[in-house]
């Protein structure tokens, strides 16, 4: 082990400790429509905390020169393909890292043009917080709404908001204050777990990483501060025990004949050698004999962890099974009803339809029985003479599976809660799925 | 109470051992694409702990452009020996000959190594070719896919990518179509070399400063070898030197460092201002969009 060298020094990451106290990742999805200053926003954090290269700078500031620019456009930092350059589009959703000496993050950039829902959704699966960008000038509009409403939906557990362009509005505490309300009740019919709202300007650097000295009437913390200090280990599932299993080791080697180890990711709850378990579909209970990894058994295993778990018993279980406690195990069901985001733009969903399902880690086929209702992500209207449904629209649809899936709500489990359709003559991924309603009461 | 957090770096390594596990699952024929460098070897070492007490239950690749350093390949075969792993080379000057390519102008390459990776995923009916690509490295990369899909013609279409959601992975391809799976994908540089110092990992010792003859050129320093001589007019000078990436010889420049540990480079590179790319290949800086090139025709 070699400890870190000093935090204040240099952002040097801690390796190879499980434990707290080391850094940590946080995922964030930044959702922002064209102008609002979401690209400058980024270059911003990535500037004000040293990630940006001294090369990137220079070709970014000589970009800026060429086309006359009074400042150095941070937003070219997070310019995409020369395709989409051309033909000033964003295709799609762009990853970018930056760390501190307190954690490191992962960028889920989301465009804001038409294929915007898609885009989101990706980027807010696997987030734990969600950025939202509002433009100070124009306040809470549509996009908000909807940004907001995908974030609930995909279960992000915390949403910043990003009052932008506060140097446009002569750093008003009014304005701020104005647009807080309007968007905390707005919100408040989407159960939003835990909503920040801070006043910056991205383009001047205000409240991103430094402090402003425009807005000494806010007593809160920096936008990159609010981030390293955010809380996000509870937002974990550590309670109900998951364990999809992804792939049988049975190594065909002399020394290792007799060894059988199920190797997955668990995807919710802590696992400790000596555990009861129950195996999913087949029903047989046995015992944790040990959880190995590569660097020898370890005491217990909990979310994200990737390990090889070997049972007392010799029961058959294969990939796509599933291993929990007896008295606390997932539905086991053929008939799944949830909420779809629908991807594909040469087709849409209608009843009767046939997929292939990948839920955890087993593949089945389904079918859709029913198209309950449409939302509309602006509104939040239901529509429930919805026909089919298209690229970018949100629906609840009851499907019809070909075999038994191990699920829970999503809402309460974002991995075994979770699902994608796939089109089986394009192999194209169609749909993203959510099991159970939409946590909203409206 | 004991908190249940997990470190970035066994995120990271959770992360690639699922995506490594997943593939191996669903796929018919995977293949590890093995250059010799930090990125690939690290991807070996993780490999190694996603399967074991198994073998790694797949063959690795390497094409051999003819310009490799020897202390590459004497570690591309300590580690293929150490994990009893099977090692199929794919050979560039040997494609020359056979007149698959032609050797281009400026010496380099990196472009004609792109039919005969090509060549040798279809002959071996691969159809998932794990890389060490990460989207950290160049802005091509940002939007790549953990599993990309590519066409019958191996080529990278990005306006043609399947979402990607949670950690959910589509490798259904039709025959002849074939995947790239890059489960480095969110790692940094420095996540690269603080792994490689917390476990230990065997890497060629170009990556090690220590005094080496050089040649400066357009900025960069080469080491003055078989593969580099010196051009008329030119000097040579003894620098302390490593490198930081590991391409062709005859294209991969080096960087003055003083960095002679694993513990030293993580320092390095955590200050460090210039990103890996840029500091050391001649063939990136052909044009901006060079790698974005590259990789619709087939590259890494």
């Amino acid at each position: 082990m070699t400890t870190a060298t000093d935090p204040a020094e240099g952002a040097v990451a801690q390796p190879g400790v499980y434990e707290a106290g080391s850094t940590d990742l946080l995922r964030f999805a930044t959702a922002g429509s064209v102008d609002d200053g979401k690209s400058t926003l980024i270059g911003r954090l990535l500037f004000d905390s040293k990630t940006i290269f001294e090369d990137q700078l220079e070709s970014v500031e000589q970009v800026s020169k060429d086309r006359g620019n009074d400042y150095t456009d941070l937003a070219l930092l997070t310019d995409g393909l020369r395709s989409e350059r051309e033909q000033g589009i964003t295709i799609d959703v762009a990853y970018r890292y930056f760390a501190t000496p307190r954690r490191k993050f992962i960028i889920a950039d989301t465009p804001g043009h038409i294929q915007y829902t898609r885009n989101m959704v990706t980027g807010a699966s696997t987030a734990d917080v969600a950025l939202i960008l509002v433009d100070a000038r124009k306040g809470v509009v549509e996009q908000s709404r909807r940004h907001t409403f995908l974030a609930t939906l995909l279960g992000v557990p915390h949403v910043v908001v990003c009052v932008n362009k506060m140097d446009l509005v002569d750093y008003s505490e009014e304005v701020f204050e104005n647009i807080r309300s309007e968007f905390t009740e707005f919100a408040a019919r989407l159960r939003v777990p835990d909503m920040t709202f801070i006043p910056v300007s991205a383009l001047k650097g205000d409240n991103v990483v430094d402090r402003s000295e425009n807005m000494t009437w806010y007593e809160g913390t920096t936008l990159l501060s609010h981030l390293e200090r955010l809380h996000v280990a509870s937002d974990r599932n550590l309670m109900d025990v998951r364990f999809p299993v992804q792939y049988v080791i049975r190594p065909q080697q002399n020394d290792t004949r007799d060894y059988r180890g199920y190797a997955g990711t668990v995807a919710s709850g802590v696992m400790k050698s000596g555990d009861r378990v129950l195996a999913l579909p087949s029903g047989l209970e046995s015992t944790i004999e040990s959880i190995d990894t590569a660097d020898g058994p370890v005491d217990e295993a909990y979310p994200p962890m990737s390990v090889t778990v070997r049972l007392t018993d010799e029961i058959d279980i294969s990939r796509g099974d599933m291993i929990c406690r007896p008295n606390n195990s997932p539905t086991v069901t053929q008939d799944v009803d949830a909420q779809i985001c629908w991807m594909d733009e040469a087709a849409s969903l209608t009843p009767g339809k046939k997929y292939a399902i990948k839920h955890t880690t087993r593949w089945a086929r389904a079918m859709v029985k029913s198209i309950n209702y449409r939302v509309d992500v602006n509104t939040l209207h239901r529509d429930e003479d919805a026909g089919e449904i298209k690229l970018n629209e949100i629906a609840r649809v009851m499907l019809r599976v070909t075999q038994p899936l191990f699920i829970d709500k999503y809402q309460t489990n974002r991995q075994t809660g979770s699902f994608i359709l796939v089109d089986e003559s394009t192999n194209k991924t169609v749909a993203a799925g959510m099991v159970g309603g939409l946590p909203h009461s409206f | 109470m004991k908190s249940h957090v997990l470190s970035q770096l066994r995120s990271l390594e959770a992360e690639a051992i699922h995506i490594m596990r997943e593939v191996v699952a669903e796929m018919q024929r995977p293949v590890l694409m093995f250059s010799g460098g930090k990125d690939s070897i690290v991807m070996l070492h993780l490999a190694a702990k996603a399967f074991a007490p198994a073998r790694i239950p797949f063959p690795i690749l390497h094409v051999d452009t003819g310009l490799n350093f020897q202390t590459v390949l004497d570690c591309r075969d300590r580690w293929s020996e150490r994990l009893g792993v099977q090692l199929v080379v794919a050979s560039v000057p040997e494609a020359i000959d056979r007149g698959l390519v032609r050797e281009e102008p400026n010496g380099s390459r990196n472009r004609i190594q792109t039919p005969v990776l090509l060549e040798a995923l279809e002959k071996h009916g691969f159809d998932a070719a794990f890389g060490g690509g990460r989207r950290d490295e160049e802005k091509a990369r940002a939007k790549e896919r953990v599993f990309s899909f590519r066409d019958d013609f191996g080529q990278w279409d990005p306006k043609n990518q399947r979402p990607e959601i949670w950690n959910l992975y589509n490798g259904r391809v039709h025959m002849g179509e074939s995947i790239r799976v890059f489960p480095l994908s969110n790692w940094t540089e420095l996540d690269i070399w603080s792994y490689i110092e917390a476990e230990e990992i065997d890497l060629p010792d170009l990556y090690l400063a220590r005094e080496r003859e050089v040649v400066s050129r357009n900025g960069m320093l080469y080491e003055v070898n078989e593969f580099t001589p010196l051009k008329d007019g030119e000097t040579a000078e003894v620098r302390r030197t490593r490198y930081r990436t590991v391409g062709d010889a005859n294209l991969t420049a080096c960087v003055e460092s003083e960095a002679t540990t694993l513990r030293q480079i993580v320092e390095e590179v955590a200050a460090v201002r210039l990103t890996e790319r840029g500091a050391t290949r001649g063939d990136d800086k052909v044009s901006e969009a060079a790698m974005e090139d590259r990789k619709k025709e087939g590259y890494f």
